[in-house]
């Protein structure tokens, strides 16, 4: 017998066929199109095994519906297989670096996915006896404990699903405290280079917005502060402010802004959004804070899930923590006492009411608590330090080709470009974010902040090792070179790589299709008919 | 630490490549005042079984549903999720994605939310859903504020059916805006309230549960009819989505927004939250909706594609005119509710329906063969509420003790006092088994007698 010595060939020979560029399928190997449930179920089977119930006499009244929702159903295999296939169409952090700034993209330890999935945790019912649950408030104590001292605070508001929530709870509380001391006031103060939940909650809490202009450097002056309080006098309830801001900066005059805002009788709201970057190296309460939502999706990395579920706790200074919604834990030493409705108030409790059903985000908390836990002081000062770190050697590796619009200063978690650097390439920050995608990457948050032209807001994480840092680098430089020698041919249309070309956004919203309706049935010929 | 590639090597190498002398250069503007050194008073890290440890033990003081026989409800229900949705949601692909702004490389969660967003309108019955909110309670909350702005009008009129949590979180959220009123009747167990008194011109939103907090079906059709002549929304809410395979759908009914919790499809209860909730309505209010949507469009190359849309409603571009301050929603949860769903279809949904019922029915009769025990609802689907002649919380507790876990007290809840003190809200779904049933009869027995 002989062995065949030649192997696998791996290149291919004279006789193959050139790869063709359209297949029947219009799948490309592993990139593989994937219709509508809608489009591939069925009516006549489904991916649940139940018994039909016995013959009994239903107690329905008159509100039995007449037909069966229109929805078609899949087995247990085609369901696998659908939704496997779409998941693969998804960029995501652990298939890549993913550097939206202040989304905060970092690692999710699996150990708090399984943490959360103990029946203990997962299987328990919020209105269940509170007796035969004591180790789930003991859980959002201990949670509660280490917000409140990573932050340098004695109180916290848990129950608020997301950061946008835990900003109207901040605002509610604010709204109520001022209501308390017989006052009424109107404004709410903004910095230009705020998110924008940050105007949207106090409009919906029913406050005017009077916006504040950031500085060449890109942070606030307390002047500016100063100023905007003096022209509506005795009319500003707070101010609303990101700290390190959405330019990557920590404000150097938040100590002073925050005196200037009590001393006008105010509150000063925190946007904890980017409180990933100082855990550890400063607590927001001894700068001044009165309320501050923590991302517990950005800054203590519970997933972010393509959209949520959020959970944004809410810290709150001695002057705003009596007016703390519905439902609290009070400590009585060891002792956790769960409050849930206004009898069961004591002295100077005066919650501004509920925001929410239950207890809040329990899944999320657990999670929290088990990325906090890992971690321990050491390891979320290290993360911190590691995130800030991170951010700035993007920074030295790309300050030469891509411009910073605040100088060439060390920046916190982030690290913020403008697009002077693409001026007369043809090139604009979107077809530049675009072409980035082809090379693998998220891109970064594109036209945000506000406050700078064509903003590249950068956040690497401490998750990034250096040789993934080195790499990231070492591609933008070569994109940028691109963008200027005049490649445009690499960015216009881009991306041409991933599962969809450039999406028209313009015709969705204009004439918005929503929901899947079924196509008219053909006509059927009049002699099949 | 674990989950820090970074060594102290590339450290100090790319400290001075960034040209610093050490970390705390790049911490400089951070007041000195306030600079800390160390976090003395937390504990420091901890290996993967030390936390394991840790956190399993507090888990273990909880009683889980799965436990013992089980029939707490209102307003979270324990089902069974299939194995492969958890599966499916834990993908990396799913997981660890952000909201999906660059739709070239998020089409596998744009497409899961339009596929979520035809499933919540076809089981409402109405034209469009949004891609969720964070739960029920709050989303009724937004459908208020909503019909503000569609209606110009700031009255809102509760019926006293609502969830109790519910009504506070719309109180907090919309009677302090300027002008805004909130007209919330009495509790109402049985459905007999006339709501319809309420209803005037300056009535922007009428808000009714359908099956209510207390488990009665409600009719929404003379309530919509009424509101539509002085010019209001119904608002129908749900807390149960299971009993929408059953039941007329709120849109047949001519509600005009319909939300409600969609915990029930694909979550497990998990102490209240992460939840998951469902939002429609008709499509001539779609630019007053809150919240994310997700539109069908075409790419370059006039493939099928899905992006977010309408985004001139949010808060992103329209800051303090948005109609809504959410950013982040549910996502996760409404793909394990787009999953489960998927697997149940129209079919499963009416037969997984119809299981509920037949437990609640049975469960009711054999509770109400109790002497002293009255089932208060002439209608319902897999909730109900009943009268004991002790104190609901006293009567829960002591079942507790014997090992059922035997609804929720109305007075944990409503403090009114009165006939309500002796209220019990109780839930049966598909998994209660006979045995679970005659155990929890056989125990309330024991606590009456």
């Amino acid at each position: 017998m002989t062995m065949n010595t030649q192997g696998r060939p791996t290149r291919s020979g004279e006789a193959s066929e050139p790869m063709p560029h359209q297949t029947f399928t219009g799948n490309r190997a592993l990139d593989m199109e994937e219709p509508l449930i809608f489009e591939i179920g069925h009516m006549d089977n489904c991916g649940v095994d139940l018994d039909e119930p016995e013959n009994f006499t239903p107690r329905l009244g008159n509100h039995m519906r007449s037909e069966v929702v229109d929805l078609p159903a899949l087995s247990e295999p085609e369901t696998m297989r659908h939704y496997v296939r779409l998941s693969r169409n998804n960029y995501a952090i652990d298939a890549g670096l993913y550097p939206l700034g202040s989304c905060t993209m970092k690692h999710n330890p699996r150990l708090n996915e399984k943490m959360a999935r103990l029946p203990g945790f997962a299987d328990i019912h919020p209105l269940q006896p509170i007796s035969t649950v004591p180790g789930a408030f003991e859980l959002i104590s201990e949670l509660a404990d280490w917000l409140m001292e990573l932050t340098g605070t004695n109180a916290v508001a848990m129950s608020p699903k997301a950061g946008a929530h835990g900003e109207q709870c901040g605002m509610m509380a604010i709204k109520h405290a001022i209501a308390a001391k017989g006052e009424e006031r109107s404004i709410v103060l903004v910095p230009e280079s705020a998110h924008g939940t940050n105007p949207a909650t106090a409009a919906l809490v029913g406050y005017k917005v009077v916006s504040i202009p950031a500085r060449e450097d890109g942070t606030v002056s307390v002047d500016a502060v100063i100023e905007k309080i003096e022209a509506h006098e005795g009319q500003v309830a707070a101010l609303m402010l990101t700290n390190p801001n959405t330019c990557g900066l920590f404000e150097p005059e938040v100590i002073e802004i925050a005196k200037a805002i009590h001393d006008a009788g105010g509150y000063f709201y925190c946007d904890g959004a980017n409180f990933n970057a100082i855990v550890g190296k400063a607590k927001p309460g001894d700068l001044g804070i009165d309320a501050m939502h923590i991302n517990l999706h950005k800054t203590f990395s519970t997933p972010h899930g393509g959209g949520g579920p959020g959970s944004g706790p809410v810290v709150l200074s001695d002057r705003l923590a009596p007016y703390a919604p519905l439902p609290f834990i009070r400590k009585n030493g060891e002792e956790l006492e769960v409050v849930e409705t206004t009898d069961q108030l004591k002295g100077g409790e005066q919650p501004f009411g509920r925001m929410t059903a239950f207890f809040g985000q329990m899944g999320m908390y657990v999670r929290a608590l088990s990325y906090m836990l890992s971690h321990g002081s050491d390891g979320l000062k290290q993360a911190s330090e590691d995130a800030v770190l991170n951010a700035n050697y993007v920074r030295v590796g790309l300050q030469d080709l891509m411009t910073l619009p605040f100088g060439e200063n060390p920046c916190m978690h982030e690290v913020l470009f403008d697009d002077s650097f693409l001026k007369d390439t043809g090139v604009s920050t979107l077809d530049f974010a675009k072409a980035m995608i082809d090379e693998g990457y998220h891109p970064m948050t594109m036209y945000f902040p506000l406050v700078v032209s064509g903003a590249m807001l950068i956040e690497p994480t401490e998750s990034e090792s250096r040789a993934s840092l080195d790499l990231f680098v070492a591609t933008m430089r070569d994109l940028v070179m691109s963008a200027k020698a005049g490649k445009k041919e690499r960015f216009e249309g881009a991306p041409f790589l991933a599962p969809r070309r450039r999406l028209d956004e313009t015709a969705a919203a204009r004439k918005p299709v929503l929901k899947w309706v079924a196509p008219e049935p053909t006509k059927v010929a009049p002699e099949l008919a | 630490m674990r989950y820090l590639p970074l060594s102290d090597n590339d450290r100090a190498d790319m400290l001075a490549r960034i040209g610093v002398e050490s970390i705390d250069e790049l911490f400089a503007d951070i007041p000195e005042a306030v600079r800390l050194e160390e976090l003395t008073t937390l504990p420091r890290r901890k290996t993967e079984l030390q936390v394991e440890r840790q956190l399993g033990a507090m888990a273990n003081k909880n009683v889980s549903a799965g436990s013992l026989p089980f029939f707490v409800g209102a307003g979270a229900y324990k089902h069974h999720v299939p194995a492969t949705v958890d599966h499916l949601i834990q993908r990396s692909e799913f997981l660890t994605s952000y909201t999906p702004y660059q739709p070239e490389i998020t089409q596998g969660t744009l497409q899961a939310l339009f596929e979520f967003q035809t499933q919540v309108a076809n089981l409402t019955g109405m034209e469009v859903a949004n891609a969720s909110m964070y739960d029920g309670s709050t989303g009724t909350a937004e459908a208020v504020l909503m019909a503000h702005r569609v209606t110009r009008k700031k009255k809102a009129v509760l019926s006293g059916g609502l969830h109790p949590q519910y009504r506070e979180v719309v109180e907090g959220v919309s009677a302090k805006l300027p002008g805004a009123s909130v007209v919330a009747l009495p509790a109402d167990p049985t459905g007999t309230e006339d709501i319809l008194a309420q209803i005037d011109d300056e009535t922007s939103c009428v808000v009714v549960q359908s099956p209510s907090f207390y488990g009665q079906l409600i009719d929404l059709k003379p309530i919509a009819e009424k509101a539509h002549a002085h010019k209001a929304l119904l608002i129908a809410v749900f807390t149960e989505v299971v009993s929408l395979g059953l039941l007329e759908s709120p849109g047949a009914q001519g509600a005009d927004i319909v939300v409600g919790e969609g915990q029930s499809i694909g979550n497990p209860l998990t102490f209240g939250g992460p939840y998951v909730g469902l939002f429609a309505t008709r499509q001539k209010y779609i630019r007053n909706m809150p919240g994310r949507l997700c539109g069908e469009t075409v790419d370059a190359e006039g493939k099928r594609g899905f992006v977010l849309t309408l985004s001139t409603r949010e808060q992103h571009i329209r800051r303090d005119k948005a109609t809504s301050n959410i950013c982040t929603n549910s996502g996760l949860c409404s793909l394990a509710f787009t999953i489960h769903m998927t697997m149940l279809g129209g079919n499963g949904l009416a037969r997984l329906a119809r299981v509920n019922h037949m437990n609640a029915v049975a469960l009711a009769d054999a509770l109400a063969a109790i002497d002293g025990v009255e089932v208060l609802n002439s209608a319902f689907f897999n909730e109900f509420t009943i009268r004991t002649p002790k104190n609901a919380h006293d009567v829960i507790e002591a079942l507790a003790e014997k090992g059922v876990l035997g609804g929720v007290p109305v007075c944990r809840l409503d403090k009114s006092g009165g006939d309500l003190d002796n209220l019990i809200v109780v839930a049966s779904t598909e998994v209660n088994t006979d045995e679970d049933r005659a155990a929890y009869a056989q125990a309330l027995k024991e606590v009456l007698a």
